[in-house]
């Protein structure tokens, strides 16, 4: 049986006690697709993969996997499906090769027979093999872990943040990788805090306090922000902060990276806030429009929740 | 079965190389073999006395030669005066004070009323207790001897004293039975528990949930090097105890490993019962502790049940080690067999189906 969509959720939800940490999710992930959750630290995504993962069970809703149910279902899943806790999970006293020949050997599959499929990473770290898992590096890990989830050819890869406490260059590679794996019918949903990672997805969910706040391409989820959008800097950054909010025709003041991200409201002039910044007794203000991403549209779809 | 295989494969090749456990299953047992008979003893010996002796007569030189030729005294001095003897008590570490009174010897033929008194010093209550309770002994053997060297009449009070069984009162051959069955509830309890906790700590028990292979084959990889271990160290103690203290069971073998291989069931199914309800290790050694507090001190391995209130009694039926410790005890000193000790056996296998039926129970891949 060949399901239309390599995962299908429908109004899942998981409380802990009186706190929901996956809230009515829907949303479906199309074969071959490369699906990103975006959102912040508990904002439910770990706790949707464990669903999905077939390691914890739904109080409401319903998912399948491949087709099959993730309560009824779970032994045909946990054939299918590929794995990567965001946390290190593999025996760190076993070597590499021993990790891989020891899970391919969990799901009844040799090395050999599914080589072609890791061969493009696991040749990164073959060099690598007579050594103890726990004493690689973090990319090297990743790597290997990556080869543990893939040596039973799943059709859906589960990555949760696999690129966190990575280096820039090897979260570069990684997602290259994803991509090859895309390109070869396995349908991957990842999690990932980074932004400039979500670009690379063909389409993303951002996600907070377990609910869904929307779901489109990267490009769809940036034109969803219609309003101008500027960059505020200074001298006094967190005086700068207080008083934008306070001055005429700005909507949203916000906190980004270095500066701090203005939404502009109808009355908005660049000129008057300006002086009405430096009236304040503000120095070096600067503001200049700039082309929103993807945390922008997080923060607007977060402020109206 | 092949699973079962690449399982245990690699919990064979994790315990080798962990840098603790190999030396742990070795050295615990012989350190406990070897030390703790010799440090654990009930028996009270080098009782220190001192004796004030104002008979000078053939029963007080009797009486003191008797004290200076026993293993369970160490005679610190002789005197006339009870104030030295006394001072003795705090300078020379005397326990007991024998006071043999002038004209005692009178006694002996009915013509005095005087008697012996024996002081003790009661700050360690034991020594003193059991000390006084020799001493007495010691002063009637030295009479009954005097007494049957003169013809004199044997006094009614007389008796002999025969210990069944442990007939020099060895209390190493008491204990070295205890200390296995110690060893198998740390050893065969302890480390699965913790083995398997481990896994949850590390989080790879994650990658294993999610993999096709069944709780009970994973649960079961973990038991069987515990199974295995245990019986290696129960064969160890065994020899300990045979080249060092002499000690062979007087029953069979076959009646020993038996029991055992019940106990260890039970043992490592109540440790992974435990490591099931917990999710660290630090609550798992915690649990484990409670429960072998409660063996070690209800199950009659160090304290006989019998000396327990009625209500403790009632309690240790529900305690594995107590079966286990009568099977030892029984196998090890009196001989007993199968036939006799099948009650004991039906608990034990009670218990190991029980436990472990539990630890599988307990065992979710999901929650």
């Amino acid at each position: 049986m060949a399901a239309q969509n390599a995962i299908e959720i429908y109004g899942l939800t998981k409380r802990y006690g009186s706190l929901a940490a996956v809230d009515h999710i829907t949303f479906t992930v199309g074969r071959g697709e490369l699906f990103g959750l975006i959102g912040p630290d508990g904002a439910g995504k770990t706790t949707l993969f464990r669903l999905l993962a077939t390691l914890l069970n739904p109080d409401e809703g319903t998912a399948t996997v491949d087709g099959f149910d993730i309560v009824k279902q779970y032994r045909e899943i946990r054939q299918r499906v590929g794995y990567m806790p965001g946390r290190f999970s593999l025996y760190p006293d076993l070597s590499v090769a021993e990790n891989l020949d020891f899970f391919a050997a969990l799901f009844g599959v040799s090395v050999k027979e599914n080589y072609d499929l890791i061969a493009p990473i696991y040749r990164q770290i073959e060099p690598f093999r007579k050594r103890r898992a726990g004493k690689l590096s973090g990319g090297m890990k990743q790597k290997l872990a990556l080869c543990c989830a893939l040596i039973h050819r799943p059709s859906v890869l589960f990555l949760d943040e696999p690129t966190t406490g990575v280096d820039a260059v090897s979260r570069g590679e990684f997602w290259d990788m994803l991509f090859e794996l895309k390109r070869k019918g396995i349908s991957i949903l990842v999690s990932t805090p980074y932004m400039d990672e979500a670009c690379r997805c063909d389409r993303i969910a951002l996600v907070n306090g377990g609910k869904v706040l929307g779901i489109d391409t990267p490009d769809g989820i940036v034109r969803r922000f219609d309003e101008p959008l500027y960059a505020l800097s200074g001298n006094d950054m967190y005086g700068l902060l207080v008083e934008a909010r306070r001055a005429k025709g700005v909507k949203e003041c916000y906190p980004f990276g270095a500066v701090h991200h203005l939404v502009a409201g109808e009355d908005f002039a660049v000129g008057s806030l300006v002086d009405y910044l430096a009236r304040q007794g503000f120095s070096d203000v600067s503001v200049c429009r700039v082309q929103a991403g993807i945390e922008d549209v997080f923060m607007k779809l977060m402020q109206h929740e | 079965m092949r699973t079962l295989l690449v399982l245990l494969e690699k919990e064979f090749r994790q315990f080798v190389r962990n840098a603790f456990m190999p030396k742990m299953v070795i050295v615990f047992p012989l350190l406990v073999m070897l030390v703790i008979p010799w440090v654990a003893t009930m028996d009270v010996k080098h009782v220190g006395v001192s004796i004030v002796d104002n008979d000078h007569s053939e029963v007080s030189r009797r009486i003191i030669q008797k004290i200076k030729s026993s293993d369970y005294f160490s005679l610190k001095g002789v005197t006339e005066s009870y104030e030295e003897a006394f001072d003795w008590l705090e300078t020379e570490g005397v326990d007991v004070i024998l006071t043999i009174p002038k004209d005692f010897e009178l006694a002996m033929t009915g013509h005095s009323a005087k008697r012996i008194g024996i002081d003790v010093n009661g700050t360690n209550a034991l020594k003193g207790g059991l000390g006084s309770q020799y001493m007495i002994q010691v002063v009637r053997q030295a009479f009954t001897e005097l007494q049957q060297e003169q013809g004199s009449i044997v006094p009614a009070e007389m008796f002999t004293v025969r210990n069944l069984y442990n007939p020099t009162f060895n209390y190493q051959h008491f204990m070295v039975p205890a200390l296995m069955i110690i060893l198998l509830i740390l050893i065969c309890g302890f480390l699965p528990g913790l083995n398997l906790v481990g896994e949850k700590e590390f989080g790879t028990i994650e990658q294993i949930n999610v993999t096709p292979v069944s709780r009970f084959l994973f649960t079961l990889a973990k038991l069987i090097p515990y199974w295995i271990i245990g019986f290696v160290v129960i064969t160890l103690a065994m020899l300990l105890a045979w080249w060092v203290y002499g000690l062979t069971p007087a029953g069979s073998l076959v009646s020993i490993y038996l029991a055992a291989l019940f106990f260890i069931l039970t043992m490592s199914g109540l440790g992974i019962t435990i490591a099931n309800r917990s999710s660290t290790m630090q609550q798992t050694m915690f649990v484990m502790f409670f429960f072998i507090m409660i063996f070690v001190l209800m199950s009659g391995l160090l304290t006989p049940i019998e000396s327990m209130p009625t209500w403790a009694q009632v309690i240790t039926y529900i305690l594995p080690p107590r079966y286990f410790v009568e099977v030892m005890r029984a196998v090890y000193l009196k001989g007993a067999s199968l036939v006799e000790l099948w009650p004991q056996y039906v608990a034990l296998v009670g218990f190991a189906g029980l436990f472990n039926a539990i630890a599988a129970l307990t065992y979710k891949k999901q929650s």
